[in-house]
């Protein structure tokens, strides 16, 4: 025992300094500048817009870049690069004409050739982009990206440095709204061949939007600074913007309260009315495009062949109900599959919609026993869903309605995201499942796609050649007001199959404080941060 | 001793291979994989996408890639975080989950023997009961509850210190996520200590230096405190490792990029090169960590003999 406390204590001494000095360096401050903070409830997979998928990305880089057309405040398309653009009498090629002045943010020029090359990269096999299929009525789009053609063929072309002209297969009214996707973006062709991989890093992405990327850390925070050279730099009020990602709903509530961030990406339930209450008025709550429903699997039974079965479930279930005391943060109940709050469409909505639920359940009885079943015989079935508080409270709630109404014995089963991702594909074993659609842009269309049969997102399984031929008809049409009463129709035609049980669609729900100026609610749920300003604290 | 440690380490050889091999046969064993998500993808960006990533090719196939990767030091990039590659994102969580990790152990160390200590010598007093009574909160609440509930009383309504990570300056961000991590170990320590230092306090060599009048703090010092240290010291491969699966708690309540969200997200995201990565990196870690505890119990206790 020859050594004693004092010898260790130079050790201890060390380890303390050294964490002393360790957090001592991290301060900054910038009281001069103006730095808006915002919660993102994901880490973007990458800020190469053909490498991101989430939507959490799209919002980062909705900030840093810009494509051909771009949103308001509110969600009014809105020209981005191109000051204007035409469309031919067939419908099938559009010009636009980029305006002089848009600069990437080292001050060159951002040129038609830049979304040539930026299209192409994205439907080029190797670039393994997410969105590739985004374009899929672009001539030769499909083509290049299966490999049978090269990227040169897509039908793209840059006229000269202020023209691009795009070139479609079929009519796609919807094509202004996909061209404010990033993944439509314009690219650098100069710094991409530079840094290769690494061109999305901060210091080597060249942006050509409001902001410019400064900082990354994986798992923490993406911080944005100004870019001088943005051709409507003028109107950008924010200095510097902090993406912060906060996975945790409960941990960004609690920052929010503590005035560490100005807008937070959700609210969780389980404090839902608290916030209401106690923060009533920086509660914004806004229709989504994107419906939460159960699935059948229609190629297993119980469920094949049985629309009456399926009928019948989808009418025991309380959706007023359910909304109001499961959900509860301000979701609408669903009757149709499209969100009533997309543009130039009318939803068709379910014949019982206009029923009380006492008369629902009436009819849903006698569908039950028609299909066979009775309380002797009961129908025994199995509902997925992925573990989540939210879900298994719908699941339980809707168990309970099924065996209320119809007695059927529901056995719960929750599994993990990737886990029922992987049955709800193989088709094996799953029978009801829970999952859901957001729309990818304001159209009918990015709802109505996925039934198609084939859509690799068609989970159930739908196989209508009715509603197939519907849905080419309404890809034909020129005439907007035509082919949305195609769609329409095509729409009733799905809903009385009951392929799907549309349950509720979405609400966003974002706290924004008192200080944040000129937001506006919206159904994209985009909030660009070079509409906001910043009031000064009071 | 050269001679036991360089066994040791040669004797860690299979057991990462081990290590290696099983990890990756879980990580692909799971179901699922990278790129699944709710919105399908078209059959050809699906195929482009795997061919990307070599997805497309055998099992075998792609542990010779990742096994050679390996052997060049190269962890293969990150199939979730794709701007980053798997051994920038451990250098970058790390040094964070280290550094949070030290503060924790070190504050552990210092209050929990500190606390043991005075509660041994009172024994049965009421400040010993207080101190035990405090220890026992300490080890029963769960991390995921105290943090909220310090979040919420020094952040949300007092404001004192910063209620999460990112963006916050200074030394103050450290405080509640240190603290929450070393409570339960404070905890334990303490009790560790107390038990040790009242059966140390009983032993024949204390009662002879008693009675050389000695006074108590020179007694506890010099002569008590290093073997009833011992326990707390064989404690710290467990505590190490509390802190370590802890820190993945903390880092997930807090917001803080540690190595220990990186893992978490990774399992859930089937981010399989990060998995493997991490897996990799820890497994090499606690075996070495394991033959530093053998060589410092060494050290402090002259009877134990490298053979």
């Amino acid at each position: 025992m020859l050594c004693d406390m004092k010898s260790m204590r130079i050790p201890i001494l060390i380890a303390v300094l050294g964490v002393v000095a360790a957090c001592g360096g991290a301060g900054k401050s910038g009281d001069a500048t103006s730095v808006l903070n915002r919660g993102i409830s994901t880490e973007p997979e990458s800020l190469d817009a053909h490498r991101a998928r989430s939507t959490q990305a799209a919002d980062v880089l909705r900030d840093i870049g810009e494509g051909l057309v771009s949103y308001t405040a509110s969600g009014e398309l809105t020209p981005g690069v191109a000051e204007s653009w035409e469309l031919s009498d067939d419908g099938l090629t559009y010009t636009f004409h980029l305006r002089a002045n848009a600069k990437w943010s080292n001050g060159e020029a951002v040129i038609a050739e830049h979304f040539v090359f930026g299209l192409r990269r994205l439907v080029t096999p190797a670039t393994a982009a997410f969105y590739a299929q985004m374009l899929a009525d672009v001539s030769n789009a499909a083509r290049v990206t299966s490999g049978v053609m090269q990227p040169s063929a897509l039908g793209v072309t840059a006229i000269d440095d202020q023209t691009l002209v795009i070139k479609l297969d079929r009519p796609t009214p919807y094509l202004i709204s996909l061209l404010t996707h990033p993944a439509t973006f314009p690219m650098h062709p100069a710094s991409i061949e530079e840094h290769g991989d690494a061109f999305a890093r901060a210091g080597n992405l060249l942006s050509n939007g409001a902001y410019v990327l400064a900082g990354w850390i994986p798992g923490s925070v993406i911080t944005l600074h100004r870019n001088e050279h943005y051709w409507n730099n003028a109107a950008t009020a924010i200095d510097e913007v902090q993406h912060h990602v906060l996975t945790q709903e409960m941990t960004e509530l609690a920052r929010y309260r503590a005035g560490e961030i100005h807008v937070t990406s959700s609210v969780p339930p389980e404090s839902f009315e608290q916030v209401r209450s106690e923060l009533g008025d920086q509660l914004h709550i806004s229709p989504y495009l994107g419906v939460y429903y159960y699935g059948y699997n229609l190629i297993k039974p119980p469920f094949s062949g049985s629309p009456a079965l399926r009928q019948a479930l989808s009418m025991a279930i309380d959706r007023d109900l359910l909304v109001e005391k499961i959900t509860g943060r301000g979701e609408s109940p669903a009757y149709s599959w499209v969100p009533p709050s997309v543009d130039n469409y009318e939803p068709t909505v379910f014949s019982y919609a206009l029923l009380s639920q006492d008369e629902r359940n009436n009819i849903a009885q006698g569908l039950y026993e028609e299909a066979g079943y009775s309380a002797q015989s009961p129908l025994q079935l199995e509902l997925r869903y992925n573990t989540s508080d939210t879900q298994r409270r719908v699941a339980l709630a809707i168990q309970s309605m099924w065996r209320d109404v119809l007695g059927v014995e529901t056995k719960l089963i929750n599994e993990e995201f990737q886990v029922l991702l992987a049955n709800m594909r193989d088709r094996e074993i799953t029978q009801v499942f829970r999952s859901s659609w957001m729309g990818d842009y304001n159209d009918a269309h990015t709802f109505l796609s996925i039934m198609q049969a084939g859509n690799s997102a068609n989970m159930p399984a739908y196989n209508s050649e009715e509603y197939d031929s519907l849905m080419k008809r309404a890809a034909e049409q020129v005439d907007l007001g035509r082919r949305r009463l195609y769609l329409e129709e095509a729409e009733r035609v799905m809903l009385a199959d009951h392929p799907v049980i549309p349950i509720y669609f979405y609400v966003s729900k974002h706290l924004v404080s008192p200080q944040v100026q000129g937001w506006g609610d919206n159904v994209l749920d985009y909030h660009y941060s070079q509409h906001l300003s910043l009031k000064a604290a009071e | 001793m050269l001679r036991y440690t360089l066994l040791r380490l040669l004797g860690a050889i299979p057991t990462l291979l081990l290590v290696i091999v099983l990890a990756f046969l879980m990580v692909h064993a799971a179901p699922g994989g990278p790129f699944d998500d709710e919105r399908v993808l078209p059959a050809d960006v699906e195929a482009n996408i795997a061919k990307a990533y070599h997805l497309d090719e055998s099992l075998p196939k792609q542990f010779v890639r990742y096994m050679s990767g390996l052997l060049r030091g190269d962890l293969g990039p990150s199939y979730r975080y794709r701007d980053h590659t798997v051994s920038e994102l451990i250098r970058s969580g790390f040094p964070l989950s280290l550094q949070l990790g030290a503060m924790a152990i070190t504050l552990a160390l210092l209050a929990g023997v500190s606390a043991g200590t005075v509660a041994a010598l009172r024994q049965d007093s009421l400040l010993d009961r207080v101190i035990m009574s405090f220890a026992m909160t300490g080890i029963s609440i769960p991390v995921f509850v105290i943090a909220p509930v310090l979040v919420l009383l020094l952040a949300v309504k007092v404001h004192w210190l910063p209620a999460g990570w990112s963006g916050s300056a200074g030394a103050a961000k450290f405080v509640l996520p240190v603290f929450t991590l070393a409570l339960p170990q404070i905890a334990y320590i303490a009790r560790l200590t107390r038990a040790s230092m009242i059966d140390v306090l009983g032993r024949d060599f204390i009662r002879t230096a008693r009675a050389q009048g000695l006074s108590t703090s020179t007694l506890v010092r010099v002569h008590a405190l290093k073997p009833a240290m011992l326990p707390v010291l064989s404690y710290m491969g467990p505590a190490i490792a509390a802190i370590l699966t802890g820190s993945v708690v903390v880092e997930e309540v807090f917001g803080i990029p540690g190595l220990g969200q990186f893992f978490v997200r990774g399992a859930l995201n089937r981010d399989y090169t990060l998995v493997l990565g991490i897996v990799i990196f820890y497994a090499t870690l606690i075996v070495f960590l394991n033959l530093l505890v053998d060589i410092l119990y060494g050290v402090i206790d002259p009877r134990v003999r490298y053979k």
